[in-house]
C-alpha cells in the first residue's frame, strides 16, 4: 500500500491548521499544495493536466458533505499508455488526500466519479499518473464549508444497519469492446472523527472505508484507497471495457477491519 | 439544517426588516406584530427572507394561544431579541401566565428565542427526538446565526426539553377553556417535527410540516414527508397555521402546492436515477422548482438530499 503511515498523515494534517507550518517549510510561505506535492509526489514534476484530464466540480456546493466530482479522461486507456492512478486531493481538508483510484487498462476509460466532503473553501485537484510515471494535474476551486464535521445525517443505529450494503448502477446497455460506465454505492457512515454523537456527546470515532478493490473476472480493475473526505455512503463511478460477459466483484474493507464483498454477473443477457 | 443557515446572503429587505432597523431604541423590546386568526389565537408572520441582521432570524411564523387560565407559545423565534419582542406583544394582550413553550422542531428560526421563555418559567415541550437534535446542532446554529444576524442572537442558550411527545402518543395541554393536542411525527421535514391542534377553533398549527409561498426544505426525508402529509391531510381541522406562509389558510387545501412540489421532485429524481443521470448532471440542469420564493439555494439542496435518499430505493 502506498498509504502514508497513519501517524505521519495525522501530523501532516495537523500542520495545516497551524502557523508553525510556515516555520516547518521555510521556503517563503509555502502553499498547502506545495506541502501536499512534496509529501505525496516527492520531487517528481507535476505537469499541467489540460488535455489529459478534466475535473468537474461545482464552484459552490449546496451541501458541503456531499459534493459530487468527476474526473474525465481525455485520452483513451490502452494497454500501451494508460492512466494508472488518479489522486483526488482537497488542499484544505483535514485529510487532504480524499482518495487514490488505481486503474487498469481494462477500464477502457480513466474517467471516475465520486462524492467528497469539503471542509472549507479550497482548491480540489485531480492528479493523473500515467503508466510511465508522469503526473498531470488539474484543479477547481470549490466554495463550501463544514463538510467534514457536519452531523451525520442518519442516526447511528440506522447507519450501521445498512453498513456494507452495495448497489451497482449499470448502464442500460452493456456493450462489449466499449468503455461502460458503472456506478457503485457502498453504504458506510464514513465517520470522520470530527462528528459528535447526539446522545453521548462524545466524538464519534473515525470509521471509514480504507480500500475498495473492484475485480473483473478475477483481475484487478480499479483499486481505491479511501479516507474520511469521501462522503457518507461513498459513490464510486468507474469504467469497464469488457471483451464479453463476466463477473464483477467488489471487496471493500474499512479501518475497523470489516470486509464487505459482493459480485454481479454482467453482460450475460446482451 | 446547517445548510439552511450557512452561506446565505440576504438579498431581500422586507417591511419587517425596515421596521426593525429603523427602531430608535434597539435593545428594548418592541411588541412584535401579531395577527388574530381566531379569538385567542395570534400569529406572527415571518418574513420570506434569508437570515439578516434586520430580520433578527424572524423568518418563521410564531403562534400564541391564550386560554382562560394560561398562555402557550408555539415556537420561540429566531433570536432572543425576537423572542423578547414576542413576549412584549403577548403582554400587551394578556396578563395570564405564560406556562408553555412548544417547539415544533430544531431549526434556528424556531428555537433561538427559547431562553427568553425559559426565563418566564414556561415549560418547554418538544418531540422526543428534539433534545438530541438540538444538542447535536445548537452550537453550529448559534455560530452561524452570530455571523448572519449579529448581536440579536446574544443570550441564545440551549434549553432543556421538559415535556416530550412520542410518535403515536399525543399529549395534551389544558389552557382552561382550550385543550391543545400535541402530536409527534416520523421523520419528514426534520426528524423531530411536532404539530399542535387547537380543538377550540379547529386550527392545526403545523410548524414546518407545512410550507406555503416559501420553498419547503427537506432536512429529514422526502418519502417520509410525503407519507406524513397523507396522515396530516386527514386531520379534521378547518384551517392551518403553516410554519412559513400566511397567518392561516384553509385546510387541507393549504397542502396542495407543497405536495405537488415534493411529489414532482420524487418523480423527476426517480426518473433521472433510473436513467443513470448523475447528481451533478441533475444539479446542472435541474427540474423546475415552480414559483416558490427563495428557491435558488434551497431547490438544489432539496435535490441533493432527495437524490441521496432515492438512489438507495
Amino acid at each position: 500500500m502506498n498509504r502514508l503511515p497513519f501517524a505521519r498523515r495525522r501530523l501532516f494534517a495537523a500542520a495545516f491548521g497551524l502557523p508553525t507550518a510556515i516555520l516547518v517549510f521555510p521556503a517563503f510561505a509555502q502553499s498547502q499544495w506545495d506541502v501536499l506535492r512534496e509529501v505525496l509526489f516527492a520531487n517528481r514534476p507535476v505537469l499541467d493536466g489540460a488535455g489529459v484530464i478534466e475535473l468537474d466540480a461545482p464552484s459552490r456546493a449546496h451541501d458541503a458533505a456531499l459534493v459530487e466530482v468527476a474526473v474525465r479522461a481525455l485520452v483513451p486507456q490502452t494497454p500501451e499508455r494508460y492512466v494508472r492512478a488518479i489522486h483526488l486531493l482537497i488542499d484544505r481538508n483535514p485529510a487532504p488526500r480524499a482518495a487514490v483510484f488505481k486503474l487498469s487498462p481494462a477500464t477502457g476509460s480513466a474517467s471516475i466519479t465520486t462524492r467528497i466532503r469539503v471542509n472549507e473553501y479550497t482548491p480540489v485537484r485531480a492528479v493523473a499518473e500515467t503508466n510511465d510515471g508522469a503526473l498531470f494535474m488539474v484543479e477547481r476551486f470549490v466554495k463550501a464549508s463544514g463538510g467534514c464535521s457536519a452531523p451525520a445525517s442518519k442516526d447511528k443505529e440506522a447507519a450501521y444497519a445498512r453498513l456494507g450494503r452495495m448497489k451497482l448502477l449499470e448502464p442500460d446497455r452493456f456493450v462489449a469492446g466499449e468503455p461502460n460506465e458503472l456506478r457503485l454505492l457502498i453504504s458506510h457512515p464514513q465517520y470522520s472523527g470530527m462528528q459528535i454523537d447526539q446522545l453521548t456527546r462524545n466524538w464519534i470515532p473515525a470509521d471509514h472505508l480504507e480500500t475498495v478493490r473492484i475485480l473483473w473476472n478475477g483481475e484487478p480493475l480499479v483499486e481505491i484507497e479511501a479516507d474520511i473526505s469521501l462522503s457518507e455512503d461513498p459513490l464510486i463511478g468507474f469504467h469497464l471495457k469488457p471483451e464479453g460477459p463476466g463477473e464483477l466483484r467488489v471487496e471493500a474493507a474499512d479501518i475497523k477491519g470489516r470486509n464487505f464483498v459482493q459480485s454481479w454477473q454482467l453482460g450475460a443477457g446482451s | 439544517m446547517l445548510g439552511m443557515v450557512a452561506d446565505r446572503r440576504g438579498l431581500l429587505t422586507g417591511s419587517l426588516a425596515l421596521l426593525v432597523a429603523g427602531r430608535p431604541w434597539a435593545g428594548r423590546a418592541a411588541p412584535l406584530p401579531l395577527v388574530e386568526v381566531e379569538p385567542g389565537l395570534l400569529v406572527h408572520v415571518g418574513a420570506h427572507e434569508d437570515f439578516t441582521p434586520g430580520n433578527r432570524g424572524g423568518i418563521a411564523n410564531l403562534a400564541v394561544l391564550i386560554g382562560e387560565e394560561a398562555v402557550a407559545v408555539i415556537d420561540a423565534g429566531g433570536s432572543p431579541a425576537q423572542g423578547r419582542d414576542l413576549l412584549a406583544a403577548i403582554r400587551t394582550r394578556t396578563d395570564r401566565p405564560l406556562r408553555h413553550l412548544i417547539l415544533t422542531h430544531h431549526h434556528p428560526d424556531h428555537v433561538m428565542g427559547a431562553s427568553v421563555f425559559r426565563e418566564t418559567g414556561a415549560r418547554i415541550w418538544g418531540h422526543v427526538r428534539l433534545e438530541a437534535a438540538l444538542r447535536d446542532r445548537f452550537s453550529t446554529y448559534r455560530a452561524a446565526m452570530e455571523r448572519l444576524v449579529g448581536p440579536s442572537i446574544d443570550g441564545a442558550d440551549p434549553v432543556p426539553i421538559d415535556e416530550v411527545v412520542s410518535i403515536g402518543a399525543a399529549r395534551h395541554i389544558d389552557l382552561g377553556d382550550r385543550v391543545l393536542e400535541l402530536s409527534a411525527w416520523p421523520t419528514a421535514h426534520t426528524d423531530c417535527d411536532l404539530t399542535v391542534m387547537d380543538g377550540l377553533t379547529g386550527t392545526l398549527i403545523a410548524g414546518d410540516l407545512v410550507f406555503m409561498e416559501r420553498i419547503p426544505v427537506i432536512d429529514g426525508s422526502l418519502l417520509g414527508w410525503l407519507r406524513v402529509m397523507e396522515d396530516l391531510a386527514r386531520i379534521p381541522a378547518r384551517r392551518v397555521v403553516p410554519g412559513h406562509g400566511p397567518a392561516s389558510a384553509a385546510w387541507p387545501d393549504a397542502l396542495v402546492p407543497q405536495r405537488r412540489y415534493l411529489e414532482s421532485l420524487a418523480v423527476a429524481l426517480r426518473r433521472s436515477i433510473a436513467r443513470g443521470r448523475s447528481l451533478s448532471a441533475l444539479l446542472a440542469d435541474p427540474p423546475p422548482a415552480g414559483d416558490w420564493l427563495l428557491s435558488s439555494d434551497n431547490h438544489p439542496r432539496n435535490i441533493t438530499a432527495a437524490y441521496k435518499e432515492l438512489e438507495w430505493e
